[in-house]
């Protein structure tokens, strides 16, 4: 039997020998051929822990730091560890009741498995965070994890500063995921623009994890581990007491105000009303900020000084007058009969304020009378230049003066989001009156009026070319960066470059535009800008403005301009404030800018300056017709949010006070539904996102 | 034992003492490697019994001290007593029942004090000395159906048993032993008509319902395509053509759904299913999961395959050296030290190591057919052939499922996987071998 069957070892045999190729040739399969298994282990097994690194600091001209790093606390639980817990006075410590609490930890168990750490709640206020820390052991599966947060201690600044927030996905999806979740980036401002040199380098830990993605010690003893490396530091040219003052005196009111340094370009204060303060976008209580703030309709997140388009009226008439003095179609000594309106286009608009012989009779008078004929007919002398044959091209040349001046483009400011205010292009003239215009269509043009809009940035800018006699550098407002590299170079370099405008024109030339200037504070509409023993050159302008509101048309009060620049001589701040809907531009926007010129060239201000600053700091000036668009808006909002979610809680405000029927309660309501607790409360942003809105004055 | 050799060391092959000691040393080595918390003293962990790897050296002691004392005992005593042998080992799957303790799902293990024991493995040398007695008797004519038949009784009634004890996999091992019978003269129809029925169930679950149908329909009418003079000739051919293709396409329609319905447990279908890397058709869900259609099943049993893989996969041609594997020493792998103990080897040292290792394990098993067929008595063979069989089995199994080539089944790498019992019953198994090897020239039993 044996001698029989005999063959069948070989069989067997055989039978092994291939069962154990089959299995080595998996094992070289998986070994061998196939990489992707050492990855998959790397992803399993090493945690490569991010080391955040202090941002970098931003300080003022004179080296103070405008803002500040500190740690917070996040409250972090781990629910498997949650084990014979005194629910009750952790409750109590932590003001919340126990539904709350159980639901939360039910959250965090569902979104980061039990057995790991996910928060309980972010940036714990410091008393919380000092009980919690007295009873800690009573608490097991709770931590406190350090989080880094800004702090502003002047208060100051926060539309130019920005924010840093969380990274959101989509935010990861543009930086190539470099971002990852969790990382924290500048949103806004300067944070955001020098967000590369202000985020430093973030240092990798491997660590060990296990099963669980508990953390159980470092990866081959730290040797691919690399160190973070601090952000660098911001210098930049913002005195941030003159920027202080000029936030308190924007306080209640809505418009801008821009001071430049006009040799450099370096910017010495922004600030646009409403104002807001930085600290309330940082800490526990940032996200219910920052939805009053984004649901308010005067729009305190927007930044006016480079976002708010102005008709600039009559702060833009020395420009004018510079346009026709480098095209040499004036010399300063001429001259323009005007008897109270401009007659040159037969309609006798626009009107001038005055009427006596002579008050326009060279550039100098002109510009410190403000004549409306005057520049008007510079307008026109410049578009209808013989030299370029017709209208249009005269036109364009006549933009091409205004872009150089750095209207109605983007001047490039490092903030992000600028406007870049408007000057139409031919285009725009050609289809509205259907190919059939002259320069008599758009003749206000040459009073800042017609379809000009343009920044407090780029009027301050403007007033920089007059102060330079030609010249201005890009506004910007870090003169430094800390151990600059060539990339920061590459950055800076466009803020290094001196931009010549004007090249015709003789310094004679600039002095009479500049005395008239100066002839507006000593006599005219600017005199409550005059300093002391500081010869100080301004011009003031007045716009009006409407706006719509429940299906009218409504007139507000003037947009008050003003633009100037100081010492005369040897110009050392130039300067330009709107206030909306203020009134006059010489009794609103004089001055505020004065006390800004004083306190920047004397460091201090006089005792008269004070009392007034005192007074400017008081005034609301807040439009009236916001009221009613808040209330309006609120309950619009409040009504989606009942069709979306049947709960009546916000709408029932609105629905008992009928405005229609109980026109006596009408008055009360916007007041009412000013609270930040219904604004706080809706959750779903993106419904009720909006940016915040710009009236253009009409 | 012979009196004119009194040196027990006479005959003793040892080559097989050999590789045994060093696969029990490469055994608590991985065990080490997969265990060993950083900053413990090796030398008194090693000692102190508190260790798995230390509990394993001692178990080795134990091993070595009875693989002694089979040596010192008469090669007679072996096939004398297989059937007592037999005997017992039923009695203590019997006892099983009354007596069992409850650990981690299997009804199987019989607990003594601080120690547990599982009659189940001890079994497979009880089978394989009765199997061998059987086989080597003078009156068994096994060309004979009947003797076939109580052959593969003896092989199977353990098997049932064990099933019943709910320990699939290690029922599952007492099926190698028709390897046994083959080379007895089991006729090759049988293996390959089990073949055939493995490959019809996998292809069940494998391919759709009607596909499958077609198919075995296409087949069907090819094979009557190819014989259609012999049915031309007898009309019988064709009938039995066609009861085959009732019988399969019977077995793919209802036969494969009615296991998987009604006799496997939910964990078992789960990994079979995850061998062939699909997901459990919603007919076969058992428990809670059928009742929740809507939400994402999380199958352990594929997590454990992925992560063995993915283990084994890191270790790449060298491996990642010993104790520096991420995923073996922070517990992705589960089960570490016992079934998967393979993926420490893999990660630790590579193809390079495994291969290496499967290299000894193929060379163990063609040593022992080599020594198989230089026997003169049939009951020294079957029982070799026996060894080999179970050996293969495991081996063969256990390394095939950590890199998901197998069904995950719960049984142990012979003389590697951490455990008391499944060393002993390995050694016992090689050394009563060696014993048989050794007096090879006696007599012809």
């Amino acid at each position: 039997m044996s001698v029989f069957n005999q063959s069948r070892s070989r069989i067997i045999r055989l039978i092994f020998l291939i069962s154990f190729i089959v299995i080595i040739a998996q094992l070289f399969n998986l070994q061998v051929v196939s990489g992707k298994y050492s990855k998959l282990a790397m992803d399993n097994a090493v945690f490569p822990k991010i080391v955040y690194p202090e941002r970098g600091i931003i300080y003022d001209r004179k080296g103070k730091a405008i803002l500040n790093n500190a740690i917070m606390f996040d409250l972090m639980v781990t629910p498997a560890e949650v084990k014979n817990f005194d629910t009750t006075s952790f409750c109590r410590l932590m003001e919340i009741d126990t539904v709350e609490f159980n639901k939360r930890i039910r959250d965090a168990a569902f979104k980061n498995t039990a057995v790991r750490p996910s928060a309980f709640q972010a940036l714990l206020k410091p008393q919380m965070q000092a009980r919690f820390e007295e009873n800690s052991w009573r608490f097991p599966g709770f931590a406190l994890v350090e989080r880094p947060i800004r702090l502003y201690p002047f208060n100051a600044a926060a539309q130019m500063l920005g924010y840093i927030n969380e990274v959101s996905p989509a935010d990861i999806e543009r930086s190539g995921d470099f971002y990852r979740m969790g990382d924290y980036m500048g949103k806004n401002g300067l944070e955001a623009t020098y967000e590369k040199v202000l985020m430093g380098q973030r240092g990798v830990q491997h660590l060990i994890k296990d099963n669980h993605n508990r953390l159980v010690g470092s990866y081959e003893n730290g040797i691919f581990d690399t160190a973070a490396v601090a952000g660098r530091g911001l210098r930049t040219y913002l005195d941030i007491e003159l920027q202080e003052m000029a936030e308190k005196m924007m306080t209640d009111k809505v418009g801008a105000v821009v001071a430049i340094e006009p040799k450099t370009g370096g910017i010495l204060a922004m600030a646009s009303g409403p104002v807001f303060n930085p600290n309330d976008l940082t800490g526990p209580d940032k996200n219910k900020n920052y939805s009053r703030l984004v649901l308010d309709v005067a729009g305190p997140l927007l930044n006016r000084a480079i976002q708010g388009r102005y008709e600039p009226g009559s702060t833009f008439k020395p420009l004018g007058a510079l346009v026709a003095l480098d095209e040499g179609l004036i010399t300063p000594s001429f001259g323009y009969p005007c008897f109270g309106r401009y007659t040159g286009c037969g309609s006798g608009k626009p009107a001038c304020l005055h009427s006596g012989g002579g008050h326009s009779a060279n550039l100098r008078l002109a510009i410190a009378n403000s004549c409306n004929s005057y520049f008007t007919h510079l307008y026109r002398m410049a578009a209808d230049n013989p030299k370029y044959g017709n209208v249009r091209d005269g036109y364009m040349k006549w933009k091409e003066y205004m872009n150089a001046f750095g209207l109605g483009i983007k001047l490039g400011v490092d903030l992000p989001s600028e406007d870049r205010g408007f000057i139409p292009d031919t285009s725009v003239y050609n289809k509205e009156y259907r190919g059939s215009w002259s320069s008599c269509t758009n003749l206000t043009l040459g009073i800042g009026q017609d379809k000009m809009g343009a920044t407090p940035l780029q009027l301050a800018n403007a007033m920089c070319i007059i102060a330079n006699r030609g010249y201005y550098y890009t506004p910007h407002f870090v003169r430094k960066i800390d151990g600059e590299t060539e990339e920061d170079t590459a950055l800076m370099n466009k803020y290094r470059v001196k931009h010549e405008v004007l090249t015709h024109i003789s310094d004679d030339m600039f002095n009479a535009v500049m005395d008239g200037m100066e002839a507006v504070v000593t006599q005219g509409t600017a005199r409550r800008a005059a300093i002391p023993n500081i010869s100080v050159c301004a011009k003031t302008g007045t716009a009006e403005k409407y706006a719509f509101l429940d299906g009218k048309r409504i007139k507000l009060d003037d947009n008050a301009m003003f633009v100037a620049f100081a010492p005369k001589e040897d110009p050392k701040i130039a300067i330009a404030v709107v206030v909306e809907n203020a009134g006059y531009g010489g009794t609103w926007g004089g001055p505020i800018a004065r006390i800004l010129m004083e306190k920047f060239l004397n460091d201090t201000i006089s005792k008269a300056s004070e009392a007034e600053y005192e007074i400017y700091c008081k005034t609301n000036k807040m439009p009236k017709h916001l009221k009613r668009l808040q209330y309006k808006e609120d309950s619009i909002r409040a009504r989606k949010w009942f069709e979306m979610t049947k709960d009546s809680t916000y709408i029932n405000k609105y629905t008992r006070i009928n405005p229609i029927k109980n026109p006596a309660k009408k008055k009360e309501s916007p007041e009412k539904n000013n609270q930040p607790s219904l604004l706080a409360v809706l959750p779903n942003e993106k419904i009720y996102k909006q940016r915040p809105r710009v009236f253009i004055i009409a | 034992m012979n009196p004119n050799n009194p040196a027990i060391s006479k005959g003793i092959d040892w080559s097989f003492v050999w590789m045994y000691l060093l696969l029990v040393a490469i055994g608590i080595m991985a065990i080490f490697g997969a265990t060993y918390t950083e900053g413990d003293p090796i030398v008194q962990s090693f000692l102190s019994f508190k260790t798995d790897y230390s509990k394993q050296f001692y178990f080795f002691i134990v091993a070595i001290v009875i693989g002694l004392l089979i040596l010192l005992t008469d090669s007679k005593f072996f096939p004398a007593t297989s059937n007592i042998w037999y005997v017992a080992g039923i009695v203590l799957l019997l006892l099983v029942f009354p007596f069992h303790s409850k650990v981690k799902g299997t009804e199987s293990i019989i607990r003594l004090g601080g120690f547990q024991f599982q009659p189940a493995e001890f079994c497979k040398i009880c089978v394989a000395l009765a199997l061998a007695k059987y086989l080597s008797r003078p009156e068994t004519d096994f060309s004979k159906t009947r003797s076939q038949l109580i052959a593969a009784g003896i092989a199977l009634l353990p098997a049932a048993l064990t099933i019943m004890q709910k320990e699939t996999g290690l029922a599952l091992v007492f099926f190698a032993f028709f390897l046994v019978m083959y080379r007895e003269g089991l006729p090759s129809v049988i293996l390959i008509i089990g073949f055939a029925v493995a490959a019809l169930i996998v292809s069940t679950l494998l391919l759709e319902k009607n596909t499958l149908a077609l198919i075995l329909t296409g087949i069907a009418l090819l094979v009557v395509y190819l014989v259609r003079r012999q049915v031309k000739r007898d009309k019988s051919v064709l009938l039995k053509i066609v009861l085959l293709w009732v019988l399969c396409v019977g077995i793919q329609r209802f036969g494969v759904p009615f296991i998987f319905k009604n006799l496997l447990a939910k964990h078992q279908v789960e990994r079979i299913y995850s061998t062939i890397g699909k997901d459990v058709p919603s007919e076969y869900m058992k428990g809670k999961t059928a009742a929740e259609p809507g939400k994402k099943v999380v199958n352990t049993a594929d997590y454990n395959v992925k992560q063995s893989k993915i283990a084994i996969g890191s270790g790449g041609v060298l491996g990642k050296g010993l104790l520096k594997g991420t995923q073996t020493r922070y517990g992705f792998v589960p089960e570490q030290r016992t079934d998967f103990i393979f993926d420490t080897i893999g990660e630790g040292f590579g193809f390079v190591g495994s291969f290496v290792l499967l290299s000894i394990y193929l060379l163990l098993l063609f040593r022992i057919i080599t020594v198989a067929e230089r026997q003169r008595s049939v009951f020294s063979r079957c029982y070799a052939y026996g060894v080999a069989a179970v050996f293969f089995f495991h081996i063969g199994i256990n390394v095939a499922m950590t890199i998901g080539l197998a069904p995950v089944i719960g049984i142990p790498l012979p003389f590697i996987s951490y455990g008391g019992t499944s060393l002993l019953t390995f050694t016992i198994l090689l050394f009563i071998l060696i014993r048989l090897d050794a007096d090879r020239q006696m007599v012809l039993r």
